[in-house]
């Protein structure tokens, strides 16, 4: 006991770096805002900064530039911006749900399991409408998180974060070659969906984006609602349960905001990992484990990542594009090692 | 709180039935200490006393009321439990646990009132924890960090503490800090139910000690009626002299060998 206290008593939960916490949130916004600015003046076309301002200003519609930068880089800013934010948040709420430090909607198979249930829709039932196939990535994220988390839980210690990974790891990669079956299969539609698979937010029509962006809302509002509660469902189911804690509804919620976020993003962009397990670790360093923080930071960055990967998938094989997807894993990858090294202990 | 009693309660996990039609009541306003073997069902008596585990038949009754049909958040505010060994998030400091301790107390949009603030500043004095409040509880030595966790439960302001095992690995001085912790908070009028692995321990903090085997409840009473070499047989097995604890004037066992 080195120091004694005589401090005037604080105001709030928690005397951690509160001004940081609250200085933060104006600054990462006006970097999103920053990048999201920066996406439309790059692209396969080089178009002058001037006249990316003037599309906004002065639009012209018969002048080719500003379509471009209207109907291609802007819908593609927002939807990457959107996608961000809801992988983000999924990993985020999975986090605190499971006590697992690896959970992600990518890794856990989720993403894979909307992408099959997408998949089969489009082929097999015509469906062409976001807010009709985005029913069937919820479904499908449903059924598979419930089946990795069945599987992750039997035997010695329940779920554990390195079986709950696994179980993920291997449901995942069986949907994705299902999924990779149907798409040869239909070598029509392969050419459409391609792209789509390895995650892109490229070519998406401002009445989808729209839709989708409906769901992403409702799932991040669910998911800020629910902060507090996952927090104290943090602490264990136990604890949680003694402090008063509903656990099966804050559960079923979170589920529900999981379940949104991370169908939706895959009916918008397909599915793209890692960025549910990077944006959540990385806000943590300033906001603390406190998810009533962790999971609008965790929006905001998880906006920023997705933003600036599609900009640089954009550029680093200029005039190809690499799918994002492949961004987020290449970045993602080695955080995920890190996290596995650092945060799991048997 | 004026009763606090188990009928014929029965608990048990998916197919294994632990406990069968247990009876007990608990003393108001003293520590009581559950003690018995492994797996004779003393910790699942205590998580079942605190609605963790829903009981197969029989009822748990607060003031007549059964705790199972009672809203949880309003029993949070009367039973405060701490299970064994938890684990605490990454980074999370100890006054951010133990304003955790005020959720039942709180609601959906209410702000840290200045109650809340009064409840965590006297649950970390109580415990000793003010220098350490700013500091992450993973950091923190295994006597401290059970502090924390009891602060949390102190934070909640229930008449009633159940404590499952909370000197398990902890060293002596710690086991003791704990213990005198137990006695200073039933000084202050809490009811106390605590499992302990150790008789000796029971008899320096318990007014009740009840002794359980296979599940049934085996002998109890005070220290002196429940430390006698024939239920120390019978609970545990092994045989023993009973000797009387030259400080405290209570009971105290010296194991001499297993029964054979």
């Amino acid at each position: 006991m080195a120091t004694v206290q005589t401090q005037p008593r604080p105001a709030q939960p928690s005397e951690r770096a509160n001004t940081l916490r609250l200085l933060a949130f104006p600054l990462m916004a006006a970097l999103l805002l920053l990048v999201m600015v920066a996406s439309t003046a790059f692209g396969a076309a080089e178009i002058e900064p001037r006249i990316v301002a003037q599309s906004v200003t002065q639009f012209d519609d018969t002048n080719t530039n500003h379509l471009v930068i209207r109907n291609l880089r802007m819908p593609r800013a927002v939807t990457a911006a959107l996608v961000g934010a809801a992988l983000a948040v999924a990993g985020a709420v999975m986090q605190g749900l499971t006590r697992n430090p690896l959970a992600d909607s990518g890794l856990l198979g989720i993403e894979a399991g909307a992408a099959l249930a997408v998949m089969v829709a489009v082929l097999y039932l015509g469906v062409n409408s976001l807010s009709s196939f985005a029913l069937f990535a919820f479904v499908g994220a449903g059924v598979s998180g419930a089946a990795v988390y069945a599987i992750g839980s039997v035997g010695r210690g329940g779920p554990t974060p390195i079986k709950l990974t696994i179980a993920g790891a291997a449901l995942g990669t069986m949907l994705a070659s299902i999924t990779s079956l149907l798409a040869i299969m239909h070598p029509l539609s392969y050419d459409q969906v391609r792209f789509w698979m390895a995650g892109s937010v490229a070519g998406r029509e401002m009445e989808l984006i729209a839709q989708g962006a409906v769901y992403i809302l409702i799932g991040l509002a669910l998911a800020i609602l629910l902060g507090r509660q996952i927090t104290t469902l943090s602490l264990g189911d136990d604890i949680a349960r003694s402090l008063g804690l509903n656990v099966l509804w804050v559960k079923l919620l979170s589920a529900l905001a999981v379940v949104v976020l991370a169908g939706t993003s895959v009916s918008l962009a397909g599915p793209i990992g890692f960025v549910g397990l990077v944006a959540p670790h990385a806000v943590r360093f300033f906001t603390g484990p406190d998810y009533r923080w962790v999971i609008p930071y965790g929006a905001l960055l998880g906006a920023i990542f997705m933003v600036v990967a599609d900009v640089v998938s954009r550029v680093v094989m200029r005039p190809m594009e690499l799918p994002v997807g492949l961004m987020t894993a290449a970045i993602g990858g080695p955080i995920f090692i890190y996290l596995v090294r650092a945060k799991v202990k048997r | 709180m004026n009763t606090f009693l188990a009928e014929k309660l029965s608990l048990a996990y998916t197919n294994e039935r632990i406990i069968d039609g247990l009876d007990l009541e608990i003393p108001v306003g003293q520590v009581t200490a559950l003690v018995g073997p492994n797996g004779c069902g003393k910790s699942t008596l205590l998580r079942g006393l605190a609605r963790l585990l829903k009981p197969q038949g029989g009822s748990v009754l607060l003031d007549g009321a059964a705790i199972h049909s009672l809203p949880t958040k309003q029993l949070a505010r009367e039973i405060g439990i701490l299970p064994q060994s938890p684990v605490a998030p990454e980074g999370l400091t100890v006054r951010e646990l133990v304003a955790q301790g005020r959720y039942p107390h709180q609601h959906w949009f209410q702000q840290w009132s200045s109650e809340d603030e009064q409840a965590l500043q006297h649950a970390l004095q109580l415990t000793k924890l003010q220098p350490l409040a700013e500091r992450g509880v993973d950091t923190l030595s295994g006597g401290q960090r059970q502090r924390a966790w009891i602060a949390m439960t102190l934070a909640q302001e229930t008449n009633t503490i159940l404590l499952d095992e909370p000197t398990t690995f902890l060293d002596l001085a710690h086991q003791i800090e704990v213990l005198d912790l137990v006695h200073n908070l039933n000084q202050q009028g809490k009811t106390i139910i605590l499992v302990l692995h150790d008789l000796n321990h029971a008899a320096r903090c318990a007014h009740h000690i009840v002794a359980l085997h296979n599940g049934q409840v085996v002998a109890q009473g005070t220290p002196h009626e429940v430390i006698v070499p024939d239920v120390v047989q019978r609970v545990f097995g092994v045989e023993s002299h009973i000797m009387r604890n030259p400080v405290t004037g209570q009971p105290m066992c010296l194991p001499v060998k297993l029964a054979g």
